[in-house]
């Protein structure tokens, strides 16, 4: 017998009471204004959050960032924005250690939480959103959802092999207790919300 | 050392118990913040709990549906009876691919199998990447907390350790220039990582995924540049949908730090392109306690440590005291599963409060495992004898109430009459920093009577 | 007129009569003919607690037998009623009579909340007043709401004292721990139950509190044994004796 035999029929072996599964319906919490509660508590993150009228108005946005304007290596897969370097040509996610900036897509935001929804679709090597200094997301102001159970009814989950909600800076509290904002990953995170709020 | 002697150890730095209670306090404070602003936060709970035994009550069907998608998707599922087979498929995948470098997430199912020490007997290196498991790997100790592993530690204790490994100013305690010092040794070990060890939050059947929760983003990292990936999974960790993490991802992060989502929620299908996932099923004594009533529910456990931040036994005394690889209310209902003689004291380090109950975000009646696992250390025989005899004495003047009220005169006409030397004493724990009450010359029933038969 | 067994904790009948006098004071003030079944000595809860089921089920035995003919039983102590209603299910389920127990018996400031309905009470008591939770009565009994859940806040003792003159409750900083009594716990883990005793004081000593008062006499016979060894001007009263007019 396999291990994998022994420890299903262990399971197996056990008399569990049934349960059902419970049906998640029900009125979840809905805000008057879910891009302000998205605003909000991305801003208590430790994010900066700012909204923008149309695409070409995240590029002079990032402009007005000192550390921005001090990047020398820049990724972006967001139209309008140009980076330095194509991530397609990387093959090996090491070489991103030395990339300052990363400009991604997102696809929409979680009013909750301030959590952001980005996928390794279309994006070669998912290294990009953790091994950079600073990370923006960009994502439209109208695609905000109000709480995870929304979240989930919008994700595929499995359509591509990293999903991941991103909801700040990286950060620890390790020490003592207190906050420090860039623990391994990425600094600074700046949330770009574009167009209309809905 | 049992639970007793370690915390009174503990209590004896009687500024630092203090600092630490208030530390791990601010936690509990936090959470509370959190879980106010989620008006439906007890139906959530409810919910939580019904889906975690709901998932226990057809275990064997999920665990097969999650190995049939995770390997569609192209995953390689591993099972492991016990903690000895989990570090025996760990380290074979490892050195079939020259691993000499493994970085690690956070898993407390890792420390529970001693993985790190068996991987190093074999010559790798484990660097324990989330920043709190790092500085008490530096400093040779065990976690003394699943959130918040060096929560114990000061700030000037961690300047030292990193002076000492890093070369760092022993002056400087600035938590961000500690930080930094770690950010930049720890990004060295990420690049120079062979494989990547993860913990997993939450397993989904439906889908094969694992999901894995960090603020400090030290598990993606780990694991999006080595090829190989390995993920560590106790077989109560799945849920059977995706939409079912709508409910414990609500609950997780404002349960265990006050933060609405932890800062990265990661959920992995299957390898990278070009990457390996390897995710090892760990038994390890969970199908025992599935098979038990009494205890079935401690398989909730969504490892926040909520109950930990509440209790105020565990505050006081620190996670060392309960010599466990998950201390506090859930690990004193883990530990003695595990090893009743070694762990007989951990029931017992508990005033029954129900703190922990009431804090739970999956519901466990975890005051309730604690008191039935007296029950089950006395059957076995694991209650000292002093305890034992004390216990059976009791008994017997409660029975005969001719005997109990004897037994109350006695004591209440000689004690007040006894010199202080004679009472206070070091057989009198009671005593030894409270007084005795005062005793009155009639009991209750006493004056009753009196007045009874005055009327 | 509806007569109450009443149900005095062990240690408040040989060490804390002024608890029970109070209680049968208050009942009959209510109403009540209140009758004190003398066979009866202990709930068994310090043997259940220490895991001795075997001990315990004689005691839960004779509570069963004692107090069966009385309409209500009551106690003033939280911690011995969640000991009857909660955990004597595995030693009486099934016997005649027992069902009926669980549904009468109460604890003192519960039974004259959700019972008696009582409103009004004509009693000065011109102190500030730091009221602990006792742990059973608060999360087995559900006397008030625990600070962990979120839900809308109660609380019976209060509510009572609320209605008496004068009395000024304080905000305490941590409103329900534990203050570390826990039964054979006060001696087992000395260094933590004294540590968790002397935090609560601090804490009531910090908000002002003249007296501290609370449901269940054992975490004030702990409280009470720290003040004293320390020699700290708080005094202690059990809420039956605030209720009952006595002095502080």
């Amino acid at each position: 017998m396999t291990s994998r035999d022994e420890v299903l029929k262990s399971i197996r072996a056990r008399r569990v009471p049934a349960m059902a599964l419970p049906a998640l319906q029900h009125d979840w919490v809905r805000y008057a204004d879910a891009f302000a509660q998205f605003k909000s508590v991305v801003e208590a993150a430790g994010a900066r959050c700012d909204r923008v009228a149309t695409p070409r108005d995240i590029a002079p946005l990032l402009a007005t960032f000192g550390e921005f304007q001090a990047a020398t290596r820049t990724v972006s897969q967001v139209a309008g924005v140009a980076g330095t370097v194509a991530l397609d040509d990387v093959d090996d996610p090491h070489d991103l250690e030395t990339i300052d900036w990363a400009i991604m897509p997102g696809e929409f935001g979680v009013a909750e939480n301030g959590a952001i929804w980005v996928t390794d679709e279309r994006v070669k090597q998912r290294a990009i959103y953790f091994i950079v200094q600073h990370l923006a997301l960009v994502l439209p102001a109208n695609q905000i959802v109000h709480t995870m159970h929304a979240a989930y009814e919008r994700i595929q989950p499995g359509k591509s092999s990293l999903g991941l909600f991103i909801a700040g800076p990286s950060k620890t509290a390790d020490i003592e207790q207190l906050l420090v904002i860039g623990a391994h990953g990425p600094r600074s995170l700046t949330v770009i919300a574009v167009g209309p709020t809905v | 050392m049992n639970h007793a002697q370690a915390a009174a150890r503990f209590i004896d730095d009687r500024a630092r118990a203090a600092w630490h209670d208030q530390v791990v306090w601010n936690v509990r404070v936090k959470r509370d913040k959190a879980a106010h602003s989620v008006p439906e936060w007890e139906l959530l709970r409810e919910l939580a709990s019904q889906i975690k035994l709901h998932t226990m009550s057809r275990l064997a069907e999920y665990l097969e549906q999650f190995e049939r998608e995770a390997t569609r998707r192209g995953a390689t599922v591993h099972w492991a009876r016990h903690a000895a087979e989990h570090n025996e498929i760990v380290h074979s995948l490892l050195q079939a691919r020259g691993v000499r470098h493994l970085v690690k997430s956070k898993s407390m199912l890792t420390e529970e199998c001693h993985l790190n020490p068996f991987l190093e007997r074999h010559g790798i290196e484990v660097i324990d990447t989330d920043l709190g498991e790092r500085i008490v790997q530096l400093a040779g100790e065990p976690p003394s907390h699943i959130v918040v592993p060096a929560i114990h530690c000061k700030r000037e204790d961690i300047a030292e350790l990193f002076h000492k490994h890093f070369g760092t100013d022993a002056d400087n305690c600035e938590p961000y220039y500690l930080a930094e010092a770690a950010r930049q040794h720890l990004r060295d070990k990420f690049k120079r990582a062979e494989a990547g060890l993860t913990g997993v939050n939450f397993g989904i059947a439906q889908t094969g995924g694992l999901v894995v929760c960090t603020n400090e983003g030290n598990a993606d990292l780990g694991v999006s540049l080595p090829k190989l990936h390995i993920a560590s999974m106790g077989i109560e960790k799945l849920v059977p949908r995706a939409q079912d993490l709508g409910v414990f991802l609500r609950l997780l992060a404002r349960s265990a730090t006050g933060q609405p989502i932890t800062t990265y929620t990661s959920h992995f299908h299957g390898p990278r392109p070009g990457g390996e996932l390897h995710i090892v099923l760990v038994d390890n004594g969970r199908s025992d306690i599935l098979g038990s009533d009494d205890f079935r529910r401690s398989l909730n456990c969504i490892r926040c440590g909520a109950c930990m931040n509440t209790c105020p036994v565990y505050r006081r005394s620190g996670g060392h005291s309960y010599d466990s690889s998950v201390p506090g209310p859930i690990g004193s209902i883990l530990a003695p599963a595990r090893d009743a003689k070694k762990y007989y004291s951990l029931p017992s380090a508990c005033s029954l409060c129900g703190s922990c109950t009431d804090v739970c975000p999956v519901k466990i009646d975890l005051h309730h495992q604690l008191l039935t696992w007296r029950r089950e250390l006395a059957e076995r025989g694991l209650v000292p004898l002093s305890k034992r005899l004390a216990m059976k004495g009791m008994s017997v003047v409660f029975r005969h109430p001719w005997l109990y009220r004897v037994a109350g005169t006695l004591a209440r006409t000689i004690v007040p009459r006894l010199p202080r030397f004679l009472v206070y004493n070091r057989f009198n724990a009671w005593g030894r920093q409270r007084e005795l009450p005062m005793f009155p010359r009639e009991s209750f029933r006493d004056q009753f009577r009196r007045r009874h038969d005055d009327q | 007129m509806s007569t109450v067994g009443l149900f005095i904790p062990c240690y408040v009948d040989q060490l804390y009569p002024r608890v029970g006098m109070a209680t049968v004071e208050l009942l009959e003030q209510c109403g009540y003919r209140v009758e004190f079944p003398p066979e009866q000595t202990c709930c068994g809860q310090p043997m259940a607690n220490m895991g001795c089921t075997e001990e315990t089920r004689p005691l839960a035995e004779r509570f069963l037998s004692i107090f069966a003919p009385f309409d209500y039983v009551v106690a003033p102590s939280g911690s011995c009623v969640a000991m009857v209603r909660h955990h004597y299910d595995k030693y009486l389920a099934g016997r005649p009579g027992f069902e009926q127990l669980k549904t009468k018996t109460f604890e003192l400031c519960e039974f004259l909340v959700d019972v008696t309905k009582l409103d009004k009470l004509e009693r000065s008591f011109p102190y500030r007043v730091g009221l602990h939770q006792s742990c059973h009565g608060l999360r087995e009994l559900r006397l008030a709401g625990a600070s962990e859940l979120i839900s809308a806040p109660f609380g019976k003792a209060e509510q009572l004292l609320r209605l008496v003159k004068g009395l000024e409750l304080v905000t305490l900083t941590r409103a329900d721990e534990c203050c570390g009594f826990g039964g054979t716990f006060a001696v087992a883990e000395e260094a933590v139950s004294t540590m968790m005793g002397l935090d609560r004081i601090h804490d009531h000593e910090t908000a002002g509190a003249e007296v501290l008062t609370a449901n269940d006499m054992s975490c004030l016979m702990h409280l009470q044994g720290l003040i004293r060894r320390q020699h700290r001007p708080l005094k202690v009263m059990h809420v039956a004796e605030i209720l009952a007019g006595y002095d502080a």
